[in-house]
């Protein structure tokens, strides 16, 4: 793919989303640069799982939701007719806030993605196994357990577990729904490392709860309420000089 | 009471099961011999119907749970006609069997194939077998939709977000998970089947055949449509008495080993998939 400096890995312009009549998101727009960590912060229904599952079209499995707007991943328009969804996914790889794992071995968990896309080769496969559970600081763990079935690990192990199973992938951007909201601090450490990490190669769209992370982890943070984007900044000026009251009232944990 | 009949039948029905009575023919107005043509019959019977009832109730329910556009009108009507299915009398399908299937798509067969000699236009295991599947096709139906039901939506959003079509969605996510669900049902619906007798009545079973189906258009003999003909039919029905209790002590081990096999496998899907 030809790299252009000056075009945001996702451009999201003048989103709305609709569930049924009731609107979700409203006029959001903003820019995602390549290889940066962009988090979106706000309290309970203000729309953030919302707009993370726009960007790669899963709101659609649902027919309540209707979209106008439109995204662009890397100048290309995610919403239109030219547009594979299932390959899509794959170059916007999520991880959903609760671990997800599927009911079949830790290895099939993980190489189900790349046998979607009739990837068979062994040795790919193995090398593929390797570098993302290492990415998702888990290779230690299961390296041994390969065989087992994903139910058997623990919260924490699971949740990096579906984090290196999108990252077999290989995408582009990664979208993370809360992805530490049932974690604790230790696996939640773990997985904001990785992130660090997997920067230099992709891009991160973050959704949490948790504002001390979003603080913590990202480079980016917008703040979103009621369906309205109503602040986007460098993490470090959105906490320490916020330029909507609503803002300063939020990061300051005077309500949500 | 369910102890008093089994009892009964177990007590009766005992004495005169023998590997003479499982491996004959009936003999003497059916007063001897064994029942070996009905059990026979009987197993060709669920095979065929199973062969055509389990793809055509699993494609149904598939399409139904996963495929048909969500909001549609037509899938709660189709629903409502597949339940509505399970609930017309055995016999209606009998009539219905050898209306449709019989009459109408054996005689033309007949008519095309084999330019008017009778081959396919008569009672025939085939036809059988087929009013036996839309009877259990409701059963199947229902069961796998439940199967299906039962996976987790967001086991579905975890194979779409990991670039999956529809349909490897439901090959390699759904299918998997609702595999022992599908088979219990299955399983279940055919030992209904198998204790039937209204549907094969004018369909294909035969009052006394001493041997075997080997073809498609071939009469059989079944046993639960032996067990009425030995208490109705038979010249001396004080004689085969004994007969009868074995052979629905016979028919009753048949329908309790196929329902023993469907918790068997289902538990043993359950134990797979924590492994």
């Amino acid at each position: 793919m030809e790299h252009h400096p000056e075009t945001p890995k996702l451009k999201i312009e003048g989103l709305n989303v609709w569930i049924g009549t009731t609107p979700v998101l409203t006029s959001v727009t903003f820019d995602v640069p390549e290889h940066t960590i962009l988090s979106l912060i706000g309290p309970a229904r203000s729309g953030k799982t919302t707009l993370l599952r726009a960007l790669n079209r899963l709101n659609e499995l649902n027919v309540a939701f209707r979209t106008a707007g439109q995204v662009y991943l890397s100048g290309q328009p995610v919403y239109g007719n030219g547009m594979d969804v299932a390959s899509l996914r794959r170059r916007l790889g999520m991880v959903f806030s609760t671990p997800t794992p599927l009911p079949m071995s830790v290895w099939d968990n993980l190489t189900l993605g790349p046998r979607l896309k009739a990837v068979q080769s062994r040795t790919e496969l193995e090398r593929l196994v390797e570098s993302s559970l290492k990415a998702a600081f888990l290779w230690d763990e299961v390296k041994d357990r390969l065989r087992e079935s994903a139910l058997k690990l623990s919260g924490g192990q699971q949740q990096r577990l579906c984090l290196a199973r999108t990252l077999m992938l290989e995408p582009e951007v990664l979208l993370l729904d809360e992805p530490c909201s049932g974690l604790d601090p230790i696996s939640t450490a773990k997985i904001e490392e990785a992130l660090q990490e997997l920067k230099r190669i992709l891009t991160v769209v973050l959704v949490t709860n948790n504002v001390k992370q979003a603080a913590r982890a990202s480079d980016l943070t917008g703040f979103l309420l009621m369906g309205e984007l109503v602040e986007l900044n460098d993490t470090e000026e959105l906490f320490t000089t916020p330029q909507d009251p609503r803002t300063a009232d939020y990061v300051s944990g005077r309500f949500g | 009471m369910l102890v008093v009949i089994l009892g009964n039948i177990v007590y009766v029905g005992w004495g005169h099961l023998s590997w003479e009575f499982l491996t004959q023919v009936p003999r003497a107005g059916m007063t001897q011999g064994g029942i070996y043509p009905a059990i026979f019959g009987t197993a060709a019977l669920v095979l065929l119907m199973t062969l055509a009832v389990l793809p055509l109730g699993v494609m149904t329910a598939i399409y139904l749970q996963e495929y048909a556009p969500q909001g549609s009108r037509w899938v709660p009507l189709v629903r409502l006609a597949v339940q509505n299915l399970a609930g017309v009398p055995a016999i209606v399908f009998g009539l219905f069997g050898l209306g449709f299937f019989v009459s109408f798509v054996g005689r033309e067969i007949d008519h095309f194939l084999y330019g008017g000699r009778l081959v396919y236009g008569q009672p025939a295991i085939l036809w059988a077998a087929l009013t036996m599947a839309l009877l259990t096709l409701p059963t199947v139906v229902v069961t796998t939709e439940e199967a299906l039901r039962a996976v987790p939506q967001g086991l579905r959003e975890v194979a779409y977000a990991l670039g999956a079509t529809r349909w490897q969605m439901v090959h390699h996510v759904v299918l998997p998970q609702a595999i022992g669900g599908m088979l219990t049902g299955g399983i279940l619906a055919v030992s209904r089947g198998a204790g039937e007798v209204a549907p094969i009545l004018f369909t294909g079973a035969a009052y006394y055949l001493p041997y075997l189906p080997t073809h498609l258009n071939d009469q059989f003999m079944e046993l639960g449509y032996h067990v009425y003909v030995m208490t109705t039919q038979s010249p001396d029905v004080e004689a085969t008495k004994p007969l009868l209790y074995s052979t629905v002590l016979v028919l009753l081990l048949l329908t309790f080993a196929l329902n023993f096999v469907a918790v068997l496998v289902r538990a043993q899907f359950r134990r797979r998939q924590m492994r």
